[in-house]
């Protein structure tokens, strides 16, 4: 038996991403105090994040990743925790780059 | 870069380029700023592009412009998990100059206009952030005139006598500016897109078009319990297919993004026409959906604001349209700068004409006429219930159910309106919303 959908999703998902260019700069334009998710019991960022960059750890912590960032906003938009994300645009040059033909 | 030009203008998208145009074009010194490596690069729609502004500024835009395709076929699909009821138009004239839409790269499309922003003798550098506002040092920090920008070059602050501030949903100036009250995630959708290759014949086949042609598929339902809206759009040699979704509802459940794309391409009235589809883009962006509601304040000392940093987007369900919106309030923006410049007046009351010229023309007119009709659209009853309810209706009167003779059509729809739980008075208060907003 193959896996259930939510694994095919998993599987597309990452192949879409990969499809998606990136010039990731090395400091990240978007930071998140753990210190803060700590506290939240909505962690609505985990499930609308378009990119899937927060990832809950065992311990009730946030693992956030900003290489593969749309620079969306999303993020900030649906956190309710003042202080949890400090959100910026990459350093110029860098970051998302969409595909001309 | 000299340290100090007429105008700047932040943001290479569609605003952007036509507030540079019109800005150099009228002999002003103008400098646009892109964060991205090339025009373009940061920008993504469904999306389908209106571009009849433009004939002012690039006469016969349509034979020079990178388009991929010109909108001849637009249909518009309620959408339930087992049903789909589509009204489907098509044209020729659609498919002749001066056209209706087109479907465009944006990249493309962005990077196109903003060399001739460049061609108009603007100077455009990229790879360049602004990072935030310069002002007056008569005044305080948060209410002097603003008189340049920051950015992340090594030369670093700019000034200028006006800055137009085109950069897009998020509008980190305009913020900065003190222009939006507040910011709140249910005035936002967010879109998501898989671009998708298949070989044009294939494509030409399964959308019934030829050549140049293409077309535009619209849907509502199709999201879950996320309140928005799907689309399927053709390329030459890609389909892209997406889902708007509200952020407040989509943070507050349990599908993801990816997810609720993944289950529009699964539905039977999508995946036929994309089979096979090899993915060569995931994107994102926010749209600044309220309309109306949620607009700023879009004049500052020394400051405009355009295009969708200034929540100009038209999001109407069977319009979404910014492009057009940002190409407009560009050139007005540009405009008004250039006449504020010239009458040595950029305080905000020198760039009242810029209010002026959107509320006579489509740009706050069609927000006006459409206010009601965005929340109409991502209500709960247009999305979980009236898609059923018609397309169950539609299920019933094409059925033939011998023996049974035909039952009749108010009969049938009295029952679904029942079982579809939707009450009489919202429904007739919904359609009369509708009838004011659309008629
Ligand atoms: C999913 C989706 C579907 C859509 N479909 C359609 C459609 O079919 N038809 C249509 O007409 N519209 C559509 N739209 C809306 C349309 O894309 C926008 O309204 C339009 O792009 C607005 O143009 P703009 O120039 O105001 O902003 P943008 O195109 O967003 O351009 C802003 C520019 O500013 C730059 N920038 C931002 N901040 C900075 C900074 N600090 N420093 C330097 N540069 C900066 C960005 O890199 C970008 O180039 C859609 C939008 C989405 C998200
Ligand atoms: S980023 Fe915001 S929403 Fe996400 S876990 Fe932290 S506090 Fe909660
Ligand atoms: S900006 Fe968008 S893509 Fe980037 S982390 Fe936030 S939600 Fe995710």
């Amino acid at each position: 038996m193959a896996g259930t959908r939510s694994d095919w999703v998993g599987d597309y998902f990452m192949e879409t991403m990969a499809a998606t260019e990136f010039r990731v700069h090395p400091d990240a334009h978007i930071v998140v105090d753990g210190t803060v998710c700590a506290d939240c019991t909505t962690r609505q960022c985990i499930v609308a994040c378009p990119a899937n960059l927060f990832v809950p750890t065992t311990d009730g912590g946030i693992v956030f990743n900003y290489e593969q960032c749309f620079e969306c906003g999303t993020c900030y938009l649906v956190c309710n925790h003042e202080g949890a994300i400090t959100w910026n645009y990459p350093a110029g040059g860098h970051g998302v780059v969409f595909r001309r033909t | 870069m000299s340290d100090s030009v007429d105008v700047i203008v932040v943001g290479a998208g569609p605003a952007g380029s036509c507030a540079a145009i019109v800005a150099a074009r009228a002999g002003l010194s103008v400098v646009l700023l892109e964060r991205g490596p090339f025009a373009g690069s940061k920008n993504m729609y469904g999306g389908v592009i209106y571009a009849r502004m433009l004939d002012e500024l690039i006469p016969k835009w349509w034979e020079q412009a990178p388009i991929q395709r010109w909108v001849t076929r637009r249909s518009t699909m309620l959408l339930t998990d087992t049903q789909a009821l589509t009204v489907d138009f098509r044209t020729d004239a659609w498919g002749e100059a001066p056209y209706n839409g087109a479907t465009a790269y944006r990249p493309d499309f962005d990077n196109w206009l903003a060399g001739h922003a460049e061609a108009a003798g603007a100077q455009l550098l990229t790879s360049t952030t602004v990072t935030g506002l310069l002002r007056d040092s008569a005044g305080s920090n948060r209410t002097g005139a603003i008189v340049g920008v920051r950015t992340d070059r090594p030369a670093g602050d700019l000034r200028a006598r006006g800055v137009i501030a085109c950069d897009g949903v998020n509008s980190l100036l305009a913020k900065e500016a003190g222009l939006y009250e507040h910011t709140d995630a249910k005035h936002f959708t967010l879109g998501v897109k898989e671009t998708l290759a298949l070989p044009k014949e294939v494509i030409d086949e399964r959308f019934g078009v030829r050549d140049r042609e293409g077309v535009d598929i619209e849907i509502i339902g199709g999201t879950g319990m996320i309140n928005g809206g799907g689309f399927v759009y053709t390329n030459l040699d890609t389909v892209a297919v997406g889902v708007v979704l509200k952020l407040s509802k989509l943070a507050a459940q349990s599908l993801r993004p990816e997810q609720v794309i993944a289950g529009l391409k699964a539905n039977h009235a999508i995946a036929p026409l994309i089979e096979g589809g090899e993915v060569k883009e995931y994107s994102a962006h926010l749209i600044p959906e309220a309309g109306l509601e949620m607009m700023p304040k879009m004049t500052a000392n020394g400051m405009l604001v355009a295009g969708d940093a200034a929540a100009l987007c038209l999001a109407a369900g069977i319009w979404l349209e910014g492009v057009n919106f940002a190409i407009a309030s560009g050139m007005y923006a540009g405009e008004t700068a250039v006449d504020a410049i010239r009458a040595g007046d950029v305080s905000a009351r020198g760039l009242a004409g810029y209010q002026k010229r959107m509320r006579t023309t489509f740009v706050l007119k069609d927000h006006r006429k459409l206010r009601r009709a965005p929340a109409l659209v991502l209500s709960d009853r247009v999305q979980h219930l009236y898609p059923a309810m018609v397309a169950n209706v539609a299920e019933r009167m094409f059925r033939v159910d011998n023996p049974q003779p035909k039952p009749g059509l108010r009969r049938i729809f009295a029952q679904e309106r029942k079982r579809a739980g939707v009450r009489r008075r919202d429904l007739i208060r919904d359609a009369w919303t509708g009838f004011r907003s659309y008629g």
